[in-house]
């Protein structure tokens, strides 16, 4: 119930923000549309734990700030080595581990992986993730294991 | 005040513009499929990251500032899912990364 009331409450914020009209006409449209929407999303049987995750909301404004930390000084890194004359890369492959106990949370740890420069996520398969890493300081750091740590602590919803 | 934005706005943009251009040459420097990626990721995240923040500074507080964020907010949930299956779909078909030292894959116990 509480995975209805929440995709609600995302799907007519959504639409509010992005008419952000409010004549009585265009809200009951929007008002039906979103009805409409979450009644298919019902008969799907993907309003849950995955299909809407606002568990998340709360633990994601401690992850957020450190994952765009993050992001930044990939990007400088990896904006360093494509300047550089000589463009000092070393790409290899690694596997790492994702300690999370369910696909929510891996998805969110691999596609973290992914938005940080100097690392994508090529492969996942159960709880194994294949890495590619433009240098051995970007492979570094995904096999630290920090941003795995991070994503686990996210909470037992992850 | 209207000075402090100006100039704020306008750097967020210009570096955001720097980032995105650094991001088409990585894509043209970079040797192969799996390194070029990393390079269009500079593109993808800082780039439009520092653009639509210049953007949010130059709109000052209203609707369009929440949109704009929210344009980033889908940008950044889309961007790699997009990543990942040409990524995965290259490895798929068979295509090898050339690697810095043979083909062995380093891993955590």
């Amino acid at each position: 119930m509480k995975y209805l009331i929440g995709l609600m409450i995302a799907l007519t914020g959504t639409w509010v923000l992005w008419s952000w009209h409010f004549t009585t006409a265009l809200l009951s449209y929007g008002l039906a549309s979103c009805v409409v929407v979450l009644l298919i999303a019902r008969r799907m049987r993907v309003v849950d734990r995955e299909g809407a995750p606002i568990d998340l909301l709360p633990v994601l404004v401690t992850y957020l700030p450190w994952l765009f930390w993050e992001i930044a000084k990939a990007n400088v890194d990896v904006a360093r080595i494509v300047l550089h004359p000589r463009m000092p890369i070393s790409p290899r492959l690694i596997e790492v581990r994702a300690t999370q106990k369910h696909d929510l949370g891996r998805v969110i740890y691999a596609n973290s992986i992914t938005l940080t420069p100097g690392t994508v996520t090529i492969d996942t398969e159960g709880d194994l993730i294949t890495v590619h890493a433009l240098t051995q300081g970007a492979a570094d750091g995904v096999l630290s294991g920090e941003m795995d740590r991070r994503v686990s602590r996210l909470g037992s919803q992850s | 005040m209207d000075l402090l934005v100006d100039v704020v706005g306008g750097g967020l943009l210009l570096f955001g513009a720097a980032f995105a251009l650094i991001g088409g040459i990585g894509l043209i420097r970079l040797p192969d499929f799996y390194t070029r990626i990393h390079g269009a990721g500079i593109t993808d995240t800082l780039g439009a990251g520092l653009i639509l923040s210049g953007l949010m500074f130059e709109a000052g507080v209203s609707i369009v500032t929440i949109k704009l964020l929210l344009i980033l907010l889908f940008l950044w949930l889309t961007s790699p899912t997009a990543t990942h299956a040409l990524a995965n779909s290259a490895l798929e078909t068979g295509l090898k990364p050339r690697l810095a030292d043979g083909e062995e894959a380093a891993s955590t116990p």
